[in-house]
């Protein structure tokens, strides 16, 4: 089969097999592209996923225009991209499709008012989990409460606080290491 | 025209949403606010549809926001054109700041730079989402407009709080059901919203 069609397939498989966070992709990439395929090796992976989460994006997506880019150049990055989207693509438009056609019932929109009030507890527990690795310290946890209450009550883009946090660390960081 | 703005707000999420999938929820509450395209509620439901479907979250909620937004302004076909412009408008910023840094792989990862930059941007991302998850909570558990016959009792969703405090608990505390997949809590939420008429 021609690699970047295989490619592509075995992209399309980890989509499908990822269920929820980019975290649950890690298992089935070990398996389908170091244990299967050997694009690429144990540590190499662990390094894309590392480097994934600290750049902008989709940890999956991230991950995935790695593998293809080592793999096969550009070309290659492209394709593993696509092939790991794909399968959302396709899922999610037969599924918003029917919710929309069913969202006038009753029971449809009683269930979706279960369903937030999940919604609330799984981002508390997401947030639970972040704060522990990235507030250290009194500065970080500054941080941490200005953007919060900031974002919740001005209405200023998400990008301000994202490129004010970085800057910041970037100077606060380098003073105490000139010191 | 549409579908420019529909690549171009997320292009600008895939640029900015640093931390994968939860990371993007802020800028979707931003978006519903500043195109009027969806409502928080929407967006609620978009995080539920996400978790409980195969794919990465962050590309499931962007599928799902371009279909909505698509289908709102020109029905069926132009939801899945929708669909796929917002994805790739997520994705696009991503493919392109990885093949670069894929070009120098190491010192990207050793930078001082990078590292310390992280050292601000994660507690930001945090409380990004952290805001986010506030708006879920006080259109959810709480009815703003019963406040405009006063503060009182009805003023609490209190099906909602002893349903969100049941959540908790097992997702949290006990043994047994914590390390449940999320699809689970959400199924099961489903069916209690359907029995108690939420």
């Amino acid at each position: 089969m021609n690699i970047l069609l295989d490619m592509f397939v075995t992209f399309a498989k980890v989509g499908v097999m990822t269920f929820g966070g980019g975290y649950a992709m890690l298992p089935v990439l070990q398996r389908e592209v170091v244990e299967n395929k050997g694009w690429a090796a144990e540590e190499e992976l662990m390094d894309y996923f590392a480097i994934g989460q600290c750049t902008p994006g989709i940890i999956a997506v991230n991950t995935a225009t790695f593998i293809g880019q080592k793999k096969k150049g550009v070309a290659g990055g492209i394709i593993a991209t696509l092939g790991v989207v794909f399968p959302s693509l396709v899922i999610i438009s037969l599924l918003a499709g029917v919710i929309t056609a069913f969202s006038h019932l009753a029971w449809v929109n009683h269930a979706f008012g279960g369903i937030r009030i999940c919604v609330c507890v799984l981002i508390l527990n997401a947030v639970v989990k972040l704060y522990k690795k990235a507030v250290v310290d009194r500065v970080t946890l500054a941080v941490f409460l200005i953007v919060s209450l900031g974002s919740y009550f001005l209405p200023v883009s998400p990008i301000i606080f994202i490129v004010l946090a970085a800057a910041l660390g970037i100077v606060l960081q380098n003073i105490k290491g000139g010191k | 025209m549409l579908y420019l703005r529909l690549f171009w707000e997320f292009f600008k999420t895939g640029l900015f949403a640093v931390g994968g999938g939860m990371a993007t929820i802020p800028f979707l509450y931003n978006m519903g606010a500043a195109t009027g395209w969806f409502t928080d509620n929407d967006v609620a439901n978009m995080i539920a549809v996400g978790e409980s479907t195969p794919g990465p979250i962050g590309i499931n909620m962007a599928t799902y926001v371009g279909y909505i937004t698509g289908q709102g302004q020109y029905g069926a076909p132009g939801a899945l054109l929708g669909a796929v412009t917002a994805t790739l408008g997520l994705i696009t910023p991503s493919v392109i700041v990885i093949l670069i840094i894929a070009a120098f792989l190491k010192s990207f990862r050793d930078s001082k730079y990078v590292q310390s930059a992280f050292y601000g941007l994660r507690p930001a991302s945090t409380g990004l989402i952290a805001a986010a998850g506030l708006s879920v909570v006080v259109s959810n558990l709480f009815f703003a407009d019963t406040l405009t016959q006063g503060f009182g009792p009805a003023f609490f969703n209190w099906k909602g709080w002893i349903l969100a405090l049941a959540l908790w608990v097992l997702t949290n505390k006990v043994k047994q059901t914590k390390s449940l997949h999320p699809i689970i809590f959400i199924l099961g939420s489903a069916v209690t919203g359907i029995l108690l008429g939420m």
